[in-house]
């Protein structure tokens, strides 16, 4: 019993001579620092955690300006093709016009995203436009179907429209892009699905900053010869001579599918260069963060310290004083 | 604090002056975009902004005018390059399915799709001639001409070598092929390189 009463006495006077948690009383954002050990009597508050993560944010903040800088390159890249490519679909627009609200039984919806992530919302965008579309063009006798292009949309359309989804097409730009590629995969899908008009949703390039959600509208022979009879803007077709042995079915078969082709071609190369862009003001303001992130931690990092320091002054001089007097 | 002060009037007018690095000279963006569709659009969803379409990304054309113009406006455009964009020529010869087609400004309105061939295209004394690999030409009634191909190539970058070389392998193929697709694939082959042959001799 004695023992015990003894074993108490140490326990009590234990604190003072062997190390015991502290918990920080500064207002400090992150988990508290712990005291250390040192020569007995000797109590300093800890940086470790701090600076542990101190270091993580900057190795943070070096990655994303490196991904900031991958996308500006790969994005000059695209950027001339892109523009290059834009003359392409102009003379199509000017000849057969543009009718997004035109009427058709089946519409099928090319939906063009990207594979890797961490560019921004456009692929969000993409996907919430094509659901619009879907929308806008449902209800008695017609229906719409998804063609999808890229990982990411693929992920986002195929929790609720499974059943909607033709044909979903991925890795598109694991060779740079090209218009061979482009023309095999739009083979593809006129091959394999059925179509009164098709409308393919992309982000088109306006600048570093700014990428504009499009649709671009692409109608099937039929439709065209439909829209021509009836009047209205495909009216002056009728007025176009035809120059060929075949029928001019035949030539409006092909020049729908010259289109398709085309359309497709810029619509994936602005759509690529839509994604470094995003990607590029992504990765900057995520490295911007991380930047303000690391000058609060050096604050408190620098409080943490300075208050260690003036703990073991303190510590001192009251142990020097008690000598003293 | 002077010094913080001129440094910051120095940084001020270089922002102004730093234009969008990668800003693209697009088009004047037109008002015509599809009217019914923005309406219909903004009933069925209204929190989003409808997309954009090509028309307003497109400069309009000039109407017909009620003479014929001097002048062919002609729009040379491949899947890499406008070749030539709004030029203004006197004549283009195609090579449509139906044979080498003239176009001159005033020429009916017409589609046509272009088989392999030569494109010259002539203004003033300057021919210039383009082998392409097909396409499709739209001439419209405002002596506009859209001359839309997949390849085009200068004449002068053919090598008359690879040509006979690629004659005599597609000539081959077609008589070992078994397949109708096999069969018409060879036949391609055969088309383009004897007109590349007949373009570099002719």
């Amino acid at each position: 019993m004695a023992m015990a009463a003894l074993r108490r006495e140490g326990r009590r006077f234990a604190p003072l001579i062997s190390p015991r948690p502290i918990t920080a009383v500064r207002s400090s954002p992150i988990a508290p620092s712990h005291e250390d050990e040192g020569p007995i009597g000797v109590r300093y508050i800890s940086t470790q955690v701090v600076r542990n993560r101190m270091k993580s944010v900057k190795n943070i903040q070096k990655i994303t300006k490196a991904m900031k800088m991958v996308a500006a390159s790969k994005l000059r890249a695209v950027q001339t093709k892109a523009e290059n490519s834009r003359g392409l679909w102009q003379p199509f627009t000017a000849l057969l016009g543009d009718l997004p609200s035109v009427d058709v039984k089946k519409s099928v919806v090319v939906t063009i995203s990207s594979d890797k992530g961490l560019c921004g919302g456009i692929n969000s965008t993409s996907v919430k436009i094509s659901k619009g579309i879907h929308k806008l063009n449902s209800g008695p006798e017609k229906e719409t179907k998804y063609v999808i292009l890229g990982e990411k949309a693929k992920a986002q359309l195929i929790r609720d429209s499974k059943k909607d989804i033709e044909l979903i097409i991925t890795e598109l730009q694991k060779n740079p892009l090209n218009y061979t590629q482009v023309s095999v995969l739009a083979d593809e899908i006129l091959k394999n699905v059925e179509f009164d008009a098709l409308r393919i949703v992309f982000n088109k390039f306006h600048s570093v900053v700014s990428f504009v959600p499009t649709v671009s509208t692409v109608l099937s022979p039929e439709i065209v010869e439909r829209e021509a009879e009836s009047g209205g803007k495909l009216g002056d077709l009728d007025n176009y001579e035809v120059e060929g042995g075949e029928t001019k079915g035949e030539i409006l078969q092909n020049l729908a599918e010259f289109q398709f082709s085309c359309v497709m071609f810029n619509a994936v190369l602005e759509n690529a260069c839509s994604e470094q862009g995003a990607r590029m003001s992504a990765m900057d303001s995520s490295s911007r963060n991380a930047g303000d992130m690391l000058d609060r931690l050096t604050l408190t990092y620098n409080r943490t310290r300075q208050a260690s320091i003036t703990t073991e002054l303190i510590e001192i001089i009251s142990g020097a004083s008690a000598l003293e007097g | 604090m002077l010094r913080q002060a001129s440094r910051l009037l120095a940084r001020r007018p270089r922002l102004a002056a730093r234009t969008r690095p990668f800003s693209t000279d697009l088009p004047a963006a037109d008002q015509t975009a599809d009217a019914t569709f923005t309406e219909a659009w903004s009933k069925v969803i209204p929190n989003l902004d409808p997309p954009k379409t090509p028309l307003s990304f497109m400069q309009p054309r000039p109407p017909t005018p009620s003479s014929i113009p001097s002048k062919l406006t002609v729009n040379f455009v491949l899947p890499y390059a406008s070749a030539l964009a709004t030029k203004e020529v006197d004549m283009v010869i195609v090579p449509a399915t139906t044979g080498q087609m003239g176009v001159l400004p005033g020429h009916v309105a017409t589609i046509a799709e272009l088989k392999p061939g030569v494109l010259s295209v002539h203004e003033g004394n300057e021919v210039t001639k383009y082998f392409v690999s097909s396409g499709f030409v739209f001439i419209h009634a405002n002596s506009f001409a859209d001359v839309i191909a997949v390849e085009a190539v200068p004449l002068d970058q053919l090598d008359a070598n690879l040509v006979q070389k690629g004659l005599a392998e597609f000539t081959s193929k077609l008589s070992s092929a078994t397949t109708d697709l096999e069969k018409a694939e060879a036949q391609i082959g055969i088309d383009v390189h004897s007109a590349l042959n007949s373009a570099l001799t002719g």
